[in-house]
C-alpha cells in the first residue's frame, strides 16, 4: 500500500532506559512497522511505558538511538519531531473550563510559528479530527463534563489535529468500560486504515490486544521476548514466561485470533518466577 | 461555517466585549486619578490641560504630580498582573505569584541592605532592588531544574527563599537606627508618591523589551499546561518556557519592585479576576495586564482618599484588599479550581 511509503519508520537500537541506578529497558531493539497497528504487552513493570516514553522522546535513552527515517530523533528539533510523531499519554489532564475544539486546536501547535497566525487550513484539519473521532456535536462542550469514553475520543482527536503520521497512545482504554474500549480500539483501527496512520499502543488487556493488533510486541523485563503476527506470537509458553501466568490459548470463536483463558490457579507471583 | 471556527470566534468575541469592559472602567479610574486630589479638578479642566489648554498651576499639577503617579500605577499594575498570569499558567497553581516565590522579597533584602548599610538613595537604590529580584530567580532556576522540573518544586523553593529574604530583612531592620528604618519600612511597604517621569519611561521600556518573551509564553503555555507528557508530544520545550516565561515575570516584577517597592497582591489578584472573566480554560495574560493596572490606580486612589488627611502607601490597600478578596476567592471556589 502507498501508506506504508508516506509513514516514516520508528526504529529502536539498542535502547537503554530507566532512572539512575536502574535500567528498566535494557539493550532493546525494535523496528515499529509503518502503516500498521503494534501493540505493546507486557506484565506491570515490564518497561513497556518506559519504551513508549523514549520513542515519544518523553525522556532520553540512557543509551542505544531511536531514529525516525534514519536519522537520531535527538537531532531533531522537537517541534519537527512532534509533526511526525504524537502522543497521548496515560491520563492526560485538560485546564478547567477547556472546551472539545479549543482542546483539539491545540494539536496543531507543532505545525504553527509562535508568531504565527491561526489559519483556515488548521481550522479545516480540527473540523475532520473532531467529525472523524464524532465529536462535531460535543465541540463546545467543556472536556471536564464529557464522560469518559467522550473525553478519550476528544484527546485523540486532539492527536489527529497533529496530523501525525505516527501516533503512540500509552494505555488509551485504562478506565474505560468494555463497551468504550472497545470503541476506541474501533477508531484507532479505522484510523488505521483509512488514513494508514501508524499507530502503537500500550495496552493491559491482552485479549483485546491480540484482536486487534497487526503486530504484537511482547516484553518482559525489559526485553523484547516476542514480536510478530498476534497469531504467531501468542502463545502458552510466551504468555507464561511473560506474565508468569498458566493460561490456555485458543482461537477467538468470532476473529480467530487468540484468546487468553487463565487457569484458575495459575498466576505465578513474580518471586516465584524469579 | 467551520465548526472549530465557530467555537473559535465565539471565544474571541467574548475576549473583546472583556478587554473593551476593562478599558471603560481602567478610563474611568484614570480620570478619577487625574481629577481628584488637594487641587481638584474637574473632568473639563482635565480634558483642557491634557491638551495643552489650561493654566501653569492646572499643568503643573495634573503633569509633573497626578499624571506620572497614574502612569505609574498603570504601568506597574500592568508588568504585575502579567507577571502573575505567567507564573500561574506555568505552575498550574493559582496561587503563584512573584511574592510568594520570593522574588519581590529579592528585591526587598537588596533595596534594604542599601538603604540601610550602604545609605543609598535615587536610582542606585532601584539598580539594587533589581539585582536582588534577579539573584532570587536565577536561585529559583537552578533549584527548579532538572528532568521534572514539575511547578511545585520552584514554589517550595520560592518560599524557602521568601522566608530567608523576610529574615534578612527584618535582622538588618532590627540593627539599624530608627529613622532609617521607617525610610526602608516605607519602601518595603510599596509606595506610588512622588513618580518621576524617567521611572515610568524606565518601566515602559523595560516592559516593551518584556514583549517578545510574554507573546511567545502566551503562545507556549496553554499547551505547557496539559501536563510535560502531552506538551512534550506537542513539541514543547518544558526547560525552554519554563526559562522564557520566568524570565520574562522577573524582569516584569522586579523592575516594577525596582521603582515602587513589593506591592502585594496585583500580581496574584489581577489573573485570578481574568481568567473566569474570559472562560474556557484560557490563561489570560493581556486581560490581567489590563486588570492589574486597574486594581493598582484603584488601590492608589483609595490608598490616597480612603482616610482623609492621611496618605496611605498604596501596599497597604493593596495588602488589605487583596487579603480580602483572596478569602473570598477560596470561599466560593467550593469544587472548582480557582
Amino acid at each position: 500500500m502507498s501508506t506504508d511509503i508516506l509513514s516514516p519508520r520508528l526504529v529502536a537500537r539498542g535502547l537503554s532506559a530507566g532512572y539512575p541506578g536502574r535500567r528498566v529497558i535494557e539493550d532493546l531493539d525494535l523496528a515499529i512497522a509503518p502503516g500498521r497497528v503494534t501493540m505493546i504487552i507486557g506484565a506491570n513493570a515490564c518497561g513497556k511505558s518506559t519504551l513508549l516514553g523514549v520513542l515519544a522522546r518523553l525522556r532520553p535513552p540512557m543509551a542505544g538511538t531511536v531514529e525516525l527515517d534514519g536519522v537520531d530523533a535527538t537531532t531533531l528539533s522537537r517541534r519537527r519531531f512532534a509533526r511526525a510523531v504524537g502522543l497521548l499519554p496515560q491520563q492526560p489532564s485538560a485546564p478547567e473550563g477547556l472546551t472539545v475544539a479549543e482542546l483539539v486546536s491545540r494539536g496543531r501547535h507543532p505545525h504553527r510559528g509562535v508568531f504565527q497566525r491561526w489559519s483556515p487550513e488548521d481550522s479545516a484539519i480540527v473540523d475532520s479530527a473532531l467529525a472523524s473521532t464524532g465529536m462535531t456535536e460535543l465541540a463546545d462542550r467543556p472536556v471536564g463534563d464529557l464522560s469518559g469514553g467522550q473525553r478519550q475520543r476528544a484527546w485523540i482527536a486532539m492527536a489527529l489535529a497533529q496530523d501525525p503520521r505516527i501516533l503512540l497512545l500509552d494505555e488509551p482504554t485504562t478506565f474505560l468500560d468494555l463497551s468504550h474500549q472497545i470503541e476506541v480500539l474501533d477508531l484507532l483501527r479505522e484510523l488505521n486504515r483509512t488514513q494508514g496512520t501508524t499507530i502503537v499502543v500500550v495496552l493491559h488487556e491482552l485479549n483485546l490486544a491480540a484482536r486487534y493488533a497487526d503486530e504484537l510486541v511482547v516484553m518482559s523485563h525489559g526485553r523484547v521476548v516476542a514480536h510478530g503476527a498476534p497469531a504467531d506470537v501468542l502463545t502458552a509458553e510466551v504468555v507464561a514466561e511473560a506474565f508468569s501466568l498458566d493460561a490456555l490459548v485458543m482461537p477467538d470463536p468470532l476473529t480467530g485470533t487468540p484468546l487468553i483463558v487463565p487457569v484458575p490457579g495459575g498466576a505465578h507471583s513474580a518471586a516465584d518466577h524469579a | 461555517m467551520s465548526v472549530v471556527e465557530a467555537v473559535r470566534t465565539r471565544t474571541r468575541t467574548r475576549r473583546r466585549w472583556v478587554v473593551l469592559a476593562l478599558s471603560g472602567v481602567l478610563v474611568l479610574i484614570a480620570g478619577l486619578s487625574l481629577s481628584l486630589g488637594d487641587y481638584p479638578l474637574s473632568p473639563d479642566q482635565v480634558w483642557r490641560t491634557l491638551w495643552g489648554g489650561g493654566e501653569r498651576v492646572e499643568a503643573y499639577v495634573l503633569f509633573q504630580v497626578r499624571a506620572p503617579r497614574l502612569a505609574m500605577a498603570l504601568t506597574a499594575g500592568a508588568a504585575l498582573g502579567t507577571a502573575g498570569a505567567l507564573l500561574q499558567a506555568l505552575l498550574r497553581n493559582p496561587l503563584a505569584s512573584p511574592d510568594l516565590l520570593g522574588i519581590s522579597g529579592g528585591s526587598g533584602v537588596a533595596a534594604v541592605f542599601a538603604l540601610l548599610v550602604l545609605g543609598t538613595t535615587g536610582p542606585v537604590l532601584t539598580v539594587f532592588a533589581f539585582a536582588g529580584g534577579l539573584t532570587v530567580a536565577v536561585l529559583l532556576l537552578f533549584a527548579g531544574r532538572g528532568q521534572r522540573a514539575g511547578g511545585y518544586r520552584l514554589i517550595l523553593a520560592g518560599i524557602g527563599v521568601a522566608f530567608l529574604c523576610t529574615a534578612i530583612t527584618n535582622f538588618l531592620m532590627v540593627r539599624a537606627q530608627v529613622e532609617q528604618t521607617q525610610t526602608a519600612l516605607l519602601w518595603l511597604t510599596g509606595s506610588l508618591s512622588s513618580t518621576p517621569w524617567w521611572q515610568v519611561v524606565t518601566l515602559v521600556l523595560v516592559g516593551i523589551a518584556s514583549v517578545p518573551a510574554v507573546i511567545a509564553s502566551a503562545r507556549w503555555l496553554p499547551i505547557n499546561q496539559m501536563g510535560p507528557a502531552t506538551a512534550a508530544g506537542l513539541g514543547i520545550h518544558p526547560s525552554r518556557v519554563q526559562v522564557v516565561a520566568v524570565g520574562a515575570a522577573v524582569l516584569l516584577t522586579a523592575a516594577t519592585c525596582a521603582f515602587i517597592g513589593p506591592v502585594g497582591f496585583i500580581a496574584l489578584c489581577a489573573p485570578a479576576i481574568a481568567r473566569p472573566l474570559l472562560g474556557h480554560g484560557a490563561i489570560g495574560v493581556g486581560s490581567s495586564a489590563v486588570v492589574g493596572a486597574t486594581l493598582l490606580a484603584a488601590a492608589d486612589l483609595v490608598a490616597q482618599f480612603a482616610i482623609p488627611g492621611l496618605q496611605l502607601p498604596v501596599g497597604v490597600v493593596t495588602g488589605a484588599l487583596g487579603a480580602v478578596f483572596l478569602l473570598w476567592l477560596l470561599g466560593t471556589s467550593k469544587g472548582r479550581n480557582l
